[in-house]
């Protein structure tokens, strides 16, 4: 009898402990307080600490946008640098919410790694960034160049798809850190670098002198880097998805950090559903119903928020091209806040 | 007071006593506990990690294997393309590993039985120098070693174009040291199994020379015929194949030069980090090796008119391997481990490769399984290697 009382309060607390994992993560994200974001850590422009230790960059204000529309408060938000190959370990052993780490969307990582990709928050592409000097013009140039690339990135398997269907043959010289492999190219280890254009405008910017670089006009491949979770939760994914697209819904709107306070009083019916004037919105994805109000007040609107990390001001220099809006020729598209 | 006088017609039992009061019994009942345990524990874990990666719905097995790789590896001893499998690039990664492994055991054996021995040189000037290199070499994390050589060698060498040229067919530059080799030719298979020969014809010239001098106390240069058997053997194979001298030599050719061998600055870098830091070590157990060996036993064999190579062949190294090669076997092992940390400076070793095929197919729990089983397969063989010559070399006690 003795132990059939043992097992049964064992299987209560298996069960008890089964029901923990089961909560979805908008739950334990709310019963902890803080959502935590991985990021890159180390890619100026996307995620990366400022000389104050603040973090910086397109990808951290998606992580903060998604903070606030859980919250209302952008602050409430904790970054986790994470390497290439680390990132995806560390989204599905539960250590981050989500993953904002120009992470590009692939269907096998997509299904094999149980992972799940929203909305896209920048449209990249594969490129080459390559010493002036060395007075190339065309990828197809680089026949036999030892290439620094990144491990564990798609980047990887796009060159050596490239230099396989060029006939060409090259050299990887793959170092896991990316701080340490830019130091390398600069140094002249390899002959060029490859990675997603943003990232290669990134590192031009850290170059000793900028000036001495060019990115090569090809682009290889196609690489819409978006924010992932989970495979299974879709409630978070409607979440995160439903936050980076109201930074972008408002852009199309029309409506920004400065202005956001007039447009309350705006008596379009698609911005009044928008800021949760009329309410709806808020109730079906489980938030509160001013939570893109909070979004756009906070972090600001797509526009503001490329402007600010990436823009023509900053120092990478990038124009919109297709991470414009749809009605200035780029790929950004809100599907009806309705 | 007498003992009561014991009966011995009256036979004790011994089932009277209860099993758990019966060392045997109980130590097997234990173990078969702790065995069950164990299974529990692993079987639990095991269905547990399935179960949740079912959930998560993340790829299991390894299937995976048979799959395009399709990323390029940088240097390779086999021929490998991004068209290959998953298991060849694994295996690519494998013999990488293997090969920084040798290369470096054997560097590092040499290296340090050298620095031990001129650490205990009578000149002050060796000895100190020797003690330098072994403090320095010693309390420098080995990691941080690997950053500096790889550093110096990708900071201060040129570029392919500007290359260094000490001597003909030879180039030192950014992407490593470049040197001519023989064009391969027919003769080259003939040159080895001559070689091959001239090894088992040392074998039995060693059996012969000790026998003659177990009989006839005449000594036999062996040291010295034998290397010209080694060599002269393959020479004559080569001489016999009419002397083809054609040499594949190195040339610059857009970005790098083609032909020749190459060894990578990467592995430069590894292959000096692991050798330099692991010799410290090294050195420090050969010098308490030999310091073991009481000073009274070359006096006695000096006494004996020994000269001073054969003191050391005869006398001290029997009786000091014998303290040096355990300890010297777990820095073996260290080395072996240690050349892991080829990640961070971007050689392709197994790890490195384990680690993007990972990546790329998400199955982290196959992929480490499998990086411990070949690091125990290394580590096992190593010592498997070093007990069996710890054997060989025990004093035989009569």
């Amino acid at each position: 009898m003795k132990s059939l009382k043992v097992l049964v309060a064992a299987a209560m607390v298996l069960m008890f402990a089964a029901s923990l994992c089961m909560a979805g993560t908008l739950e334990d994200v709310k019963a902890k307080g803080f959502v935590t974001v991985g990021v890159n850590g180390n890619l100026f422009g996307f995620g990366m600490p400022d000389e104050k230790g603040v973090w910086k960059g397109l990808d951290v204000d998606t992580g903060r946008a998604i903070a606030t529309a859980v919250f209302g408060d952008a602050s409430k938000v904790k970054f986790i640098p994470l390497t290439a190959v680390q990132r995806f370990t560390a989204l599905q052993s539960k250590e981050i919410d989500v993953l904002c780490r120009n992470a590009t969307q692939t269907l096998n990582r997509d299904t094999a790694l149980g992972l799940d990709f929203v909305q896209v928050n920048y449209y990249d592409g594969q490129g080459f960034l390559i010493p002036k000097k060395l007075g190339v013009n065309n990828a197809k140039e680089l026949n036999g160049a030892s290439v620094c690339v990144l491990p564990g990135t798609t980047t990887e398997l796009n060159a050596a798809d490239y230099f396989r269907a060029n006939n060409l043959t090259w050299k990887p010289v793959v170092i896991e850190n990316t701080a340490e492999l830019q130091k390398a190219f600069f140094a002249g280890r390899c002959d060029c670098m490859t990675s997603d254009i943003s990232q290669l405008a990134g590192t031009r910017a850290v170059a000793p002198n900028p000036a001495d670089y060019i990115i090569l006009s090809e682009v290889i491949s196609k690489e819409p880097l978006a924010p992932a979770v989970r495979h299974g939760d879709n409630q978070w994914k409607d979440v995160v998805h439903y936050a980076v697209l109201a930074m972008i819904n408002a852009e199309e709107l029309g409506i920004d950090s400065k202005n956001v306070d007039e447009m309350l009083k705006d008596k379009n019916p698609k911005v009044q559903r928008f800021l949760g004037v009329s309410p709806g919105n808020g109730k079906a994805l489980g938030l509160d119903e001013n939570f893109a109000y909070n979004i756009i007040k906070q972090v600001g609107n797509y526009g503001e928020v490329f402007e600010r990390n990436v823009g023509l001001n900053t120092s990478l220099a990038l124009k919109r091209g297709l991470n414009a809006l749809w009605t200035n020729g780029g790929l950004m598209y809100s599907p009806p806040f309705k | 007071m007498q003992p009561e006088p014991i009966d011995s017609s009256i036979s004790i039992k011994p089932e009277s006593i209860p099993f758990w009061n019966d060392p045997d019994k109980r130590a097997i009942f234990f173990q078969v506990t702790a065995l069950i345990v164990v299974a529990v524990i692993g079987y639990y874990l095991f269905s547990n990690t399935q179960a949740n990666l079912e959930r998560q719905s993340i790829a299991t097995g390894f299937g995976f294997m048979q799959k395009e790789a399709s990323f390029e590896i940088g240097e390779s001893m086999i021929s490998y393309s991004a068209a290959d499998t998953y298991a060849k690039a694994l295996f690519v990664g494998v013999l990488n590993s293997l090969k920084v492994a040798f290369i470096g055991i054997v560097l590092t054996v040499i290296l340090g039985t050298f620095i031990g021995i001129a650490r205990l040189s009578s000149n002050w000037l060796m000895s100190k120098l020797a003690a330098i290199y072994i403090e320095v070499f010693q309390d420098v994390p080995v990691l941080l070693q690997l950053f500096f050589w790889y550093a110096i060698f990708y900071e201060t060498l040129p570029s392919p174009r500007q290359a260094i040229h000490p001597m003909d067919g030879v180039f030192l530059t950014n992407r490593g040291l470049v040197f001519a080799v023989p064009e391969s030719h027919p003769i080259h298979k003939y040159m080895l199994i001559a070689f091959i020969i001239g090894c088992t014809g040392v074998f039995f010239l060693k059996q012969w020379a000790r026998k003659r001098q177990d009989e006839t106390g005449r000594s036999f240069p062996v040291i010295r015929v034998s290397a010209l058997i080694l060599l002269g053997m393959p020479c004559l194979a080569w001489l016999a194949g009419g002397a083809p001298s054609a040499m594949n030599t190195p040339v610059l050719s857009g970005f790098n030069f083609v032909g020749g061998a190459n060894i990578s600055p990467e592995f430069g870098a590894l292959l000096l980090g692991l050798v330099l830091y692991t010799a410290a070590f090294v050195a420090e157990i050969v010098r308490a090796g030999i310091q073991s060996v009481s000073h009274g036993q070359s006096e006695a064999a000096m006494s004996l008119g020994l000269k001073p190579g054969m003191i050391l062949h005869l006398v001290i190294l029997p009786q000091a391997l014998r303290v040096i090669i355990p300890p010297l076997t777990s820095q073996l092992l260290n080395l072996t481990k240690n050349s892991s940390l080829a990640i961070a400076i971007g050689y392709p070793d197994f790890v490195s490769v384990a680690n993007t095929t990972i990546n790329q197919t998400g199955q982290a729990i196959e992929g480490v399984c499998l990086i411990m089983v070949v690091y125990l397969f290394f580590s096992l063989s190593t010592s498997v290697f070093m007990n069996w010559y710890n054997k060989k070399m025990a004093l035989v006690e009569r």
